[in-house]
């Protein structure tokens, strides 16, 4: 497979482009957003990070070492235009696949992370996405070392059948593993996190914190409102309704991401 | 059969539900109810009796014959508090060593606001996430329909076994074929593509076994042998089990689980030798 350009924060911060914000819809520069954490600067919505974006706001400039870059894994049930569909991911998102992973420092504490990448296929989870995530924790594990995971996800890839359902069980154990074996995970959904990743590796954080506004949540709303004929209020399933619910233990401002998960480094350093 | 055709038999009123399993194969079986945290779900029946006289822990999710039964039951869609009683149960199962057998038989995890509000997501995380390392043989039985992360929280386990005409699916072929094509008519067409009968799950490595039929489940007498064939079949694998060492029945379970879809090289998973050079320095 040819060598892929990935787009860095760099490119956005030289870009001039302009973009429409995902809420408000206005045109703003894409440096704009790069400079400003991806929050809309004339409405405030959080709009997506991309994942190597989000990478270079949360870790130690020049630390972050990425593995198992390229991993892709075909179509193992043969499902009609899955490959197109995934060729055209990759030149959308400029990433092999729906996950990144890694090692790096943040606030000079060494940590194992992994973030998902919302412009490939809506982050959804088949084999290589659920296949590094769980290398990941198995490298944390042999290493003794935390992981912070970023979540962004509409669930499982249907495309890849019953072997992406079956990432969540193994991911789900990975993360088992990882935390008998004493380590710290610490897992951040953001918009929007839903379904299978919902109801696996999103869910299993020791801390588990989410961005303001974001949709967390397993089933999708309109689905509920279509079987159960309710109407569902404006807040269904955001973080804010999560929090309330007792499922985040906080919602925390984007900007303030890398202090505060170098203050729980900090204070799970050694174990 | 067309894969659709196996669904829509999975779907017909006379087919035998979990609990048609679990009386049939289980000896004294004495239920328990509610997971001592919200309440008791319908939807998810479980207790303990002997299979062959071996004391088990059986769990199994239960959608109902009739359509009060099914109301009631709410169509065998587990609710949160169904799959922490399930997990509860296991607990206790790994306390007093009983092996645990499951039975799936739902069309997916509960769709509402309460479940929302009570934590799907989480519930069926942390089944996942226990069910990996429960220290007691856990085999799962799929008798009808396996849909989704409501299927597979009752599905980690360390053999799976399908009826034949049973499916196990990512996602119901109605709600495929609505993301995919915008036409949930066109499901016949999603089910064919999403490899979710017995014969495909257990070429992929998905599954351990095939379960042969009877043609009609209400016919009592015809269903005899086939209800002891799985008893003595769930026997002879639990003896077997039972004698695995713990540890090693653990690892096994989660290579079962790691080496589908396997293509991550980096990390401990690496087998010896390989190239460890992908790590690059970027951003």
């Amino acid at each position: 497979m040819e060598t892929m350009k990935h787009k860095t924060l760099a490119d956005y911060l030289a870009s001039e482009r302009t973009v429409p914000c995902e809420k408000c819809k206005e045109e703003v520069s894409e440096r704009a957003l790069a400079e400003g954490q991806f929050i809309c600067p004339k409405c405030g919505k959080y709009n997506r990070v991309p994942a190597r974006v989000r990478i270079a706001y949360l870790t130690d400039a020049g630390s972050f070492r990425e593995m198992n870059e390229i991993v892709t894994f075909g179509n193992p049930i043969g499902f009609p235009d899955y490959d197109e569909k995934a060729e055209a991911a990759r030149k959308k998102s400029a990433e092999y696949e729906g996950v990144l992973t890694g090692t790096c420092t943040i606030g000079g504490l060494r940590t194992c992370l992994f973030v998902m990448e919302s412009k490939f296929m809506m982050g959804s989870m088949g084999s290589a996405v659920g296949d590094k995530i769980a290398a990941l924790f198995e490298y944390a594990t042999e290493r003794h070392l935390p992981v912070i995971g970023y979540t962004v996800s509409g669930g499982a890839r249907m495309q890849e059948g019953m072997l992406s359902l079956w990432q969540m069980a193994k991911v789900s154990g990975a993360v088992k593993r990882h935390s008998d074996a004493g380590n710290f995970y610490l897992v951040c959904a953001t918009d929007p996190t839903t379904g299978g990743v919902t109801a696996s590796f999103a869910m299993l954080g020791d801390v588990i914190i989410s961005e303001p506004g974001a949709l967390v949540g397993f089933a999708g709303k309109r689905v509920i409102e279509q079987v159960t004929g309710e109407k569902l209020p404006e807040n269904f399933q955001s973080a804010e309704f999560q929090l309330a619910n007792g499922f985040l233990d906080d919602i925390v401002p984007r900007e303030k991401h890398k202090e505060y998960l170098t203050n729980l480094l900090k204070i799970h350093a050694g174990k | 059969m067309q894969a659709y055709d196996k669904i829509k038999c999975t779907r017909k009123a006379g087919r035998a539900t979990s609990l048609d399993y679990i009386h049939a194969i289980i000896r004294d079986f004495t239920e328990f109810h509610g997971d001592r945290r919200y309440g008791d779900d319908p939807a998810l029946v479980g207790g303990v009796g002997f299979l062959a006289g071996i004391p088990v822990t059986v769990i199994g999710i239960e959608k109902g014959h009739s359509l009060t039964e099914r109301i009631a039951r709410d169509f065998g869609c587990v609710a949160p508090e169904g799959y922490r009683k399930a997990l509860r149960l296991m607990h206790e199962a790994e306390k007093f060593r009983r092996p645990v057998i499951c039975f799936v038989d739902t069309q997916g995890a509960s769709c509402g606001k309460g479940a929302e509000e009570r934590g799907e997501g989480e519930a069926i995380a942390e089944n996942l996430y226990e069910m990996m390392t429960l220290k007691v043989p856990i085999i799962t039985v799929m008798v009808g329909e396996g849909s989704s992360g409501g299927a597979l929280a009752l599905a980690v386990a360390d053999e799976i076994w399908m009826l034949e005409n049973a499916y196990f699916t990512v996602v119901s072929p109605e709600a495929c074929a609505s993301i995919l094509y915008k036409d949930s008519s066109r499901a016949p067409d999603a089910a064919e593509h999403l490899k979710l009968d017995a014969k495909s799950l257990l070429d992929l490595g998905i599954i351990e076994k095939v379960i042969a039929e009877p043609a009609d489940f209400t016919a009592a007498e015809a269903c005899a042998p086939f209800y002891d064939g799985i008893r003595k079949d769930l026997a002879y694998r639990l003896k077997h089990l039972a004698k695995v060492p713990t540890d090693t029945l653990l690892a096994e379970r989660y290579e079962k689980y790691r080496k589908i879809g396997k293509c991550a090289t980096e990390g401990a998973a690496a087998p010896a030798g390989s190239r460890r050079g992908l790590f690059r320095r970027r951003v």
